[in-house]
């Protein structure tokens, strides 16, 4: 029920918004903000690869820690 | 013999530094910039010190290529609480380097690399690749991520005081295999002009040997004397993690971070993870250049894995058996503060900018049920003038002091 009913719900946003051209709703010029380097979420990646690093070893959760789809593979 | 539960766990993980500085950008239409960054660290709690450069190398080649390679060493230093309890205190070297290579191509960005981990008893090799996607005029992007990494697992010993390989080790092999797969989604969106949303799910499941060679597990002899054994783990753990992530711009040029994790495996540990962080730039200049300060809270709390126990009822409790005190209950707290110095120099005009570094950060781990076994079974084989009797020991705390310095050249 709850599939069928997400299906409805995307359904009826796409009738609402026509899926094939969604206008972006912040413009190019409007993103100076979001474009400047305090914004990224990693501004220092050799910095935070050493602290997620740290946190890896001393923590029993692992992954989903961002990176472009990042995160440890390897045990 | 050295014991190196903790350094273990380093590797698996380590094994994975480089992925985030080698992943690219957030957003999949651009390619990141180069640089060139030089990182001193030293992790100093709990009996262990690890300390090490790392260096880091990006550049593009041409429009639609970005290459970037990393080179990191890990020198450990360990007298940790498993170590005072079982062994002797040792030290140990370990390598990594790594390669990786973006292509974009119109909105896409695919991209593919290889991890090479080498230490003394063990070895990792992981390859990764991803591709993203810009979509909805660049509001949104989707990205796809696979890993696989093949680890091989040794023992250390000592004979005739020559520390090698134990040939005895895994009943004669002398070493064990360990096989780890990674499958991830991640969506970036911009929410607003000043707003920015990140989620990721990430399945792992890693496959073979996946508990130290070195770690015992204790119990009870009668009520008040105590046996130890190897560590038994299950040969395979499959885990979740679902994390969303959101970067606010205010309004006096700072920004503001948030992070909520979620994490459950088939060994039955539940992970929560909150972070906060604030970006403050300097308005003005200060010593002819630009600054940047930051402040950093991370709050993580854990329930225990299904067979882990500070000390069991008697030997050979249960098929499995653990006392991994990263698979205990507990709760961490880590405050952090940096400060970035920002500068450019007039001589040097391929230079676009240049930052010299500072970053500190406490860490504090409170254990809800690992004791710290050196008040009864005491420190590298001495015992303690008046022992208590096992199960009664303090809760054991774990304090870290971590410290970074790093310089980075944009170009």
């Amino acid at each position: 029920m709850r599939i069928r009913g997400l299906f409805v719900l995307t359904a009826l946003a796409c009738t609402a918004t026509g899926c094939s051209s969604i206008e972006p709703w912040v413009k190019p010029y409007d993103r100076e903000n979001l474009a400047d380097p305090i914004m990224s979420f990693s501004r220092a990646p050799i910095s935070q690869d050493f602290l997620d690093h740290v946190f890896e070893s001393r923590e029993g959760s692992r992954g989903a820690t961002g990176g472009g789809g990042g995160g440890c593979g390897c045990n | 013999m050295s014991h190196k539960a903790r350094t273990r766990l380093s590797r698996y993980v380590i094994t994975c530094l480089g992925l985030y500085s080698l992943a690219g950008g957030a957003f999949a239409g651009v390619l990141p910039e180069d640089r060139a960054d030089v990182l001193y660290f030293r992790y100093d709690g709990g009996g262990v010190t690890i300390n090490g450069p790392s260096m880091l190398v990006r550049k593009s080649i041409g429009e639609h290529v970005s290459v970037a390679a990393n080179y990191y060493i890990d020198m450990v230093s360990s007298a940790s609480i498993d170590v005072q309890t079982s062994a002797s205190p040792y030290d140990d070297e370990r390598t990594q380097s790594s390669l990786s290579m973006d292509f974009l191509h119109g909105k896409s960005t695919y991209s593919i690399g290889y991890v090479n981990s080498d230490e003394s008893d063990y070895t990792a090799k992981t390859m990764f690749a991803s591709v993203s996607h810009d979509m909805f005029g660049d509001l949104t992007t989707i990205s796809f991520a696979f890993k696989s990494g093949q680890n091989e697992v040794f023992r250390n010993v000592k004979i005739d005081d020559v520390k090698q390989n134990d040939p005895a080790f895994n009943d004669g092999l002398g070493h064990a295999d360990m096989e780890s797969k990674s499958y991830s989604v991640s969506v970036s969106q911009i929410v607003t002009k000043n707003m920015v949303l990140s989620g990721q799910y990430e399945v792992i499941t890693d496959e073979g040997w996946l508990n130290s060679p070195y770690r015992s597990v204790r119990f009870f002899i009668g009520t008040d004397a105590q046996g130890s054994q190897p560590e038994k783990y299950p040969n395979t753990r499959s885990s979740n993690a679902a994390s969303i992530r959101a970067k606010y711009f205010l309004p006096w040029r700072a920004a503001v971070d948030g992070m909520y994790r979620f994490y459950t495996d088939t060994w039955g540990v539940i992970g929560h993870t909150a972070e906060l962080g604030y970006v403050h730039p300097l308005d003005t200049k200060f010593a002819g250049g630009d600054w940047i300060f930051e402040g950093r809270l991370r709050y993580y709390t854990q329930t225990a894995a299904d067979f882990y126990a500070d000390i069991f009822p008697r030997a050979d409790f249960s098929n499995f058996m653990a006392r991994d005190k990263e698979l205990a209950t507990y709760n961490a707290i880590t405050a952090g503060v940096g400060a970035t110095y920002e500068f450019k120099i007039e001589r040097f005009p391929w230079l676009s900018k240049g930052q010299i570094n500072l970053r500190y950060d406490y860490m504090t781990i409170s254990y809800d049920d690992f004791r710290d076994a050196t008040y009864s079974l005491g420190k590298f084989g001495v015992l303690p003038d008046e022992p208590l009797a096992p199960g009664t020991e303090p809760l054991y705390e774990l304090k870290a002091n971590i410290f970074q310095f790093y310089i980075s050249a944009f170009f």
